[in-house]
């Protein structure tokens, strides 16, 4: 007689009730409506604003493609190479500065000076206050009838001239001087966070090296402060080809079109000259250079980040 | 004394010391001016304006110019001042910060704790929603508010601060909640806890000094927009930095320079006051939204 | 004369004083440990030997030489740092010739300074390396080659073993202490491991709240403590420390210590410390675990071993030895017993204590008296 064993039915575990399986999903129900929202309101919208771009669409939207034309007309346009002369002025002058006033403002901040808590507010105050504010302030302040003209003009040396605001050479700088003044705080702040972040005693170090201070900043502190360098420069690129705010309060794109940026263009003419095409296809341009700065930055991040680990 | 104050163990003579103080009060001085100018000639009569110096104090102080920013300052059409506008401001930023702050604690608390495939490239993509120029989204926007009945509307524009405030304010939770402890909410699972009451009771608990971040950032953000408020407010509805730049920029013949001033004080004043309060939270938005990752 | 000297240093920070009225001296070539627990002042003062932090009052001498006004890199000296220090930006070669670069060396006589170093500590591999791509103790032996380059007169080290793993920290203490005995240098090391300061050092200085406590060889060190807080810091496990009372009875002088539901546990004292049995003074007495052993296993040569049954409360097992605990005068004292010593938790055992090697300290001011 053979034996044989018995196997037990295979016992399969308990079905998992609707529910639960409806609370399996929930995480993602509840990511669901913010990640439509982006799909739609910003994926969407920028296929439509590209669809749009190739169309010949005026006061309202149309449909029509019409190929590359309105980018064809947009090269052709003086306002446009104005728009985007003035965008390289201001975008370098702005960085350039921005960088140099941060990154000075920050290494004098770090020589344990006293009232450095009076000081760094100071310095960063401008960033919570709105590019109009701003623009007002700077706007009369720089008007050679009330302003820097004026007053140096009552202190005594009448022949001093400041109308730069009021020169289509020169305007453009004017914006330079008053977004260099909202945003080199706040690139203080980011050198000043990376200063402190540096070893002590890497700088306790180079001394017994014998490394004079100069020495000491320019070959080891200054190269141990590129990624803030990297960061200042993605966000500052990244607010000058989007500045708008600052340009309309301060000069409205003037005196003419001599302030005139790609953000102001496309604004006007868009809702202002009905050429929407037109528009469109300058929005994308606007977005491809944010792109060129900004895609490089995460890959070199991300990717190089996770080697480093 | 050297052990209390941070800094660099750097050694510094006392010329340079000085020179160092002197180039710091330099910029503190720079920093300061327009807003000593802006408060000065806020208060001073137009007279005193035109024929003096934007630099002096008031020799004669008048706080007419205040009253006329608030309530009878010509904003278009309208004599009104700045009142309903700031109003507006008000009823737009409260909703949209709030919306906006919870969706994005949801959203960050989702992407770090209960990880699903495709978890990263969602956060990816909401990602780099924070960084696109505005312009490319006005023409759509338009047409959508418009379908939806919404355009120049409060109701539109505080949909619009919350839709394009979304990448932030996940980005910060999302940054702040990688970092909390994931045996705390593993511990809970067991516990019984599910999806919402570990929210409430084990991550939202720790979450305020995000909070704080966020809101502020937020309210900072929306309130001192001027773009949205500029394409998408009809005239009842624009936010006061709408309004002002209406001010500062459409009056023709005689212009107020105090009042300009007044008015634009009025409208930094709100951020202004949640800057010099939370101060150190301020940064840390800042910097967080800067230095991700 | 000393090769360095300190004399009466004292450092304050505004009105905090950290360092009060050092005094030390090391010879040529000797080996100083600087140990203490956090906050004691040790890197302080080595930081004021090396010149990154300025002097209070006193004086520091290295060759004779007041060198309290001179700029570290002017001192003839090189430190080794915690967290090794290296610049992240350059490589190992760049770090190790960075101060060289910074006096002037000529680019040929640097590559030969280099390679010669790089063959001493075995990181010719690693030259072209950033810190970032090393390992703890491959950057741990650049940045001893970037202190060994400068060839200096003086040697300083900041904890330079407090970030490496328990294996790594000994493989590398025993480096350091072969370089020692190859360069015949003067090193002076911080350290808050007694382990590595007993093992490294010619001389130890003590050190607590800014205070030198005790200043000698580690056998001074660890055999005549100069008050409680030595005693107890140096040695592991730590020298037990029970209060007891000197009691004559007749001619002989004995030291008691008290036991709970017992009678005191009755110790003899000969030698000096007799006259605390004589003036019935409140002590307390160090007695380090090897004094403390099973009868079998104690010391021969000693003249004055007491054996005195005691009860074990806990028995640890640690492979080569037997830690056996009772309790005497109040407190745990643990015994070292030899690792075939078959005890068990609430038996009565003779304990065999060595009181040749017993000190005694005053229990209020915890100096020592015998």
């Amino acid at each position: 007689m053979s034996i044989t064993l018995q196997r037990s039915a295979a016992i399969s575990p308990p079905a998992r009730t609707a529910r639960e399986r409806l609370g399996d999903f929930l995480p993602r129900i509840v990511l669901a409506p913010s990640f439509a929202a982006v799909l739609v309101f910003v994926y969407g919208f920028i296929i439509f604003t590209g669809y749009l771009s190739f169309t010949d669409s005026k006061i309202l939207p149309s449909f029509d493609f019409v190929g590359w034309k309105n980018y064809v007309r947009l090269w052709s346009l003086p306002n446009w190479w104005i728009a985007l002369e003035n965008l390289a002025i201001f975008a370098s002058l702005y960085i350039v500065i921005c960088t140099a006033i941060g990154l000075g403002l920050a290494i004098l901040l770090d020589q344990k000076i006293r009232g450095e808590g009076v000081l760094r507010p100071i310095y960063l105050y401008p960033m919570a206050i709105s590019f109009i504010v701003t623009g007002t302030a700077w706007k009369w302040f720089l008007d050679p009838g009330i302003g820097i003209e004026r007053i140096v003009r009552l202190w005594g040396w009448s022949d001093f001239t400041f109308d730069w605001i009021k020169d289509t050479q020169m305007a453009i700088y004017c914006v330079v001087i008053a977004a260099v003044w909202q945003s080199s705080g706040f690139v203080m702040a980011m050198f000043l966070a990376g200063l402190r972040g540096i070893d002590n005693e890497i700088i306790k170090a180079a001394q017994i090296d014998g490394a004079t201070n100069f020495k000491l900043y320019k070959r080891i502190i200054i190269p141990m402060l590129r990624p803030a360098f990297l960061s200042a420069f993605v966000v500052l690129a990244h607010l000058a080809i989007k500045s708008y705010d600052l340009v309309i309060a301060l000069t409205n794109g003037g005196p003419g079109r001599a302030t005139e940026l790609p953000a102001t263009f496309m604004y006007s003419y868009t809702f202002t000259r009905n050429s929407m095409g037109i528009g469109a296809a300058s929005a994308v341009i606007m977005l491809m250079m944010i792109a060129s700065v900004i895609i490089p930055y995460i890959y070199a991040e991300v990717g190089g980040g996770n080697r480093g680990r | 004394m050297a052990a209390d104050i941070a800094g660099t163990a750097v050694r510094t003579s006392r010329v340079t010391r000085a020179i160092i103080y002197a180039a710091l009060l330099f910029f503190a001085f720079y920093y300061m001016l327009p807003l000593y100018v802006m408060v000065v000639n806020s208060v001073k009569p137009l007279e005193e304006i035109r024929g003096g110096n934007m630099l002096a104090l008031p020799q004669q102080f008048s706080i007419a110019p205040w009253l006329s920013a608030w309530s009878t300052a010509q904003i278009g059409v309208q004599p009104t001042g700045l009142q309903p506008y700031f109003l507006n401001s008000i009823l737009i930023v409260v909703p949209a910060v709030t919306v906006s702050t919870i969706l994005g604690a949801l959203n960050g608390y989702v992407l770090t704790k209960w990880r699903f495939p495709g978890a990263n490239i969602v956060f990816g993509m909401m990602l780099l929603a924070c960084f696109i120029p505005f312009q490319i989204v006005l023409i759509p926007m338009a047409r959508i508010l418009g379908l939806l009945g919404l355009a120049g509307t409060i109701y539109g524009l505080i949909l619009v601060h919350v839709v394009y405030g979304l990448g932030f304010t996940t980005l910060f939770f999302r940054n702040y909640y990688e970092a909390f402890p994931t045996e705390l909410v593993k511990a809970a699972q067991i516990d019984g806890a599910r999806f919402f009451q570990i929210f409430r009771r084990i991550l939202l608990p720790s979450s305020g000094p995000i909070i704080v971040v966020t809101v502020i950032w937020q309210f900072t953000n929306v309130w001192n927009d001027f773009l949205f408020g500029a394409s998408f407010a009809g005239f009842d509805s624009m936010p006061i930095t709408v309004a002002l730049n209406n001010l500062v920029n459409s009056s023709t013949g005689v212009k107020e320079y105090n009042v300009h001033f007044a008015g634009a004080l009025m409208a930094a004043l709100p951020t202004l006051i949640v800057y010099i309060v939370s101060g150190r939270y301020f940064v840390r938005g800042l910097m967080a939204g800067a230095v991700k990752g | 004369m000393a090769f360095l000297e300190i004399e009466g240093l004292t450092k304050r920070f505004g009105t905090t004083e950290v360092l009060k009225g050092i005094d030390l001296a090391i010879e040529e070539g000797g080996f100083l440990v600087l140990v203490g627990p956090s906050g004691c002042g040790k890197s302080t003062l080595l930081n004021t030997i090396a010149g990154l932090e300025t002097v209070t009052d006193g004086e520091i001498r290295i060759a004779g030489r007041r060198v309290n006004e001179l700029h570290p890199s002017k001192r003839d000296i090189a430190m080794v740092f915690q967290s090794y220090a290296l610049y992240p930006n350059m490589t190992v070669a760049g770090n190790i010739a960075f101060g060289m670069e910074m006096r002037g060396v000529a680019k040929a006589e640097r590559d030969a300074a280099i390679a010669r170093v790089a063959e001493v500590l075995q990181i010719r591999h690693l030259l072209d390396r950033r810190p970032s791509q090393l390992s703890g103790g491959q950057r741990q032996r650049v940045a001893m080659g970037r202190a060994l380059v400068r060839d200096p007169q003086i040697f300083l080290f900041d904890e330079p073993l407090s970030n490496l793993d328990a294996k790594l920290r000994i493989d590398m203490r025993t480096e350091i202490k072969r370089l020692h005995h190859a360069m015949g240098r003067t090193m002076v090391y911080v350290t808050h491991d007694q382990i590595e300061a007993m093992t490294l050092a010619t001389r130890i200085a003590v050190l607590k709240d800014g205070v030198l406590q005790q200043f000698g060889t580690p056998a001074e060190i660890y055999n005549e403590p100069v008050n409680v807080f030595v005693a107890d810091f140096m040695g592991s496990p730590a020298m037990n420390l029970v209060p007891a009372k000197g009691r004559q009875e007749g001619n002989r002088s004995l030291l008691a210590l008290t036991r709970a539901d017992e009678p005191d546990l009755l110790l003899g004292l000969t030698g000096p410390s007799m006259r605390i049995a004589a003036e019935n003074r409140d002590v307390l007495i160090g007695i380090r675990p090897e004094a403390i052993t099973d009868a079998d296993g104690a010391d021969r040569n000693s003249k004055h071993i007491v054996e005195a049954e005691c009860l074990v409360e806990v028995v640890e097992p640690a492979g080569a030895d037997t830690y056996v605990v009772t309790r005497l005068g109040g407190r745990e004292v643990i015994a070292r017993m030899r690792s075939d010593a078959r005890i068990l938790p609430g038996e009565r055992v003779p304990f065999a204590f060595n009181m040749e090697k017993a000190v005694f300290f005053d229990p209020v001011s915890e100096a020592r008296v015998a």
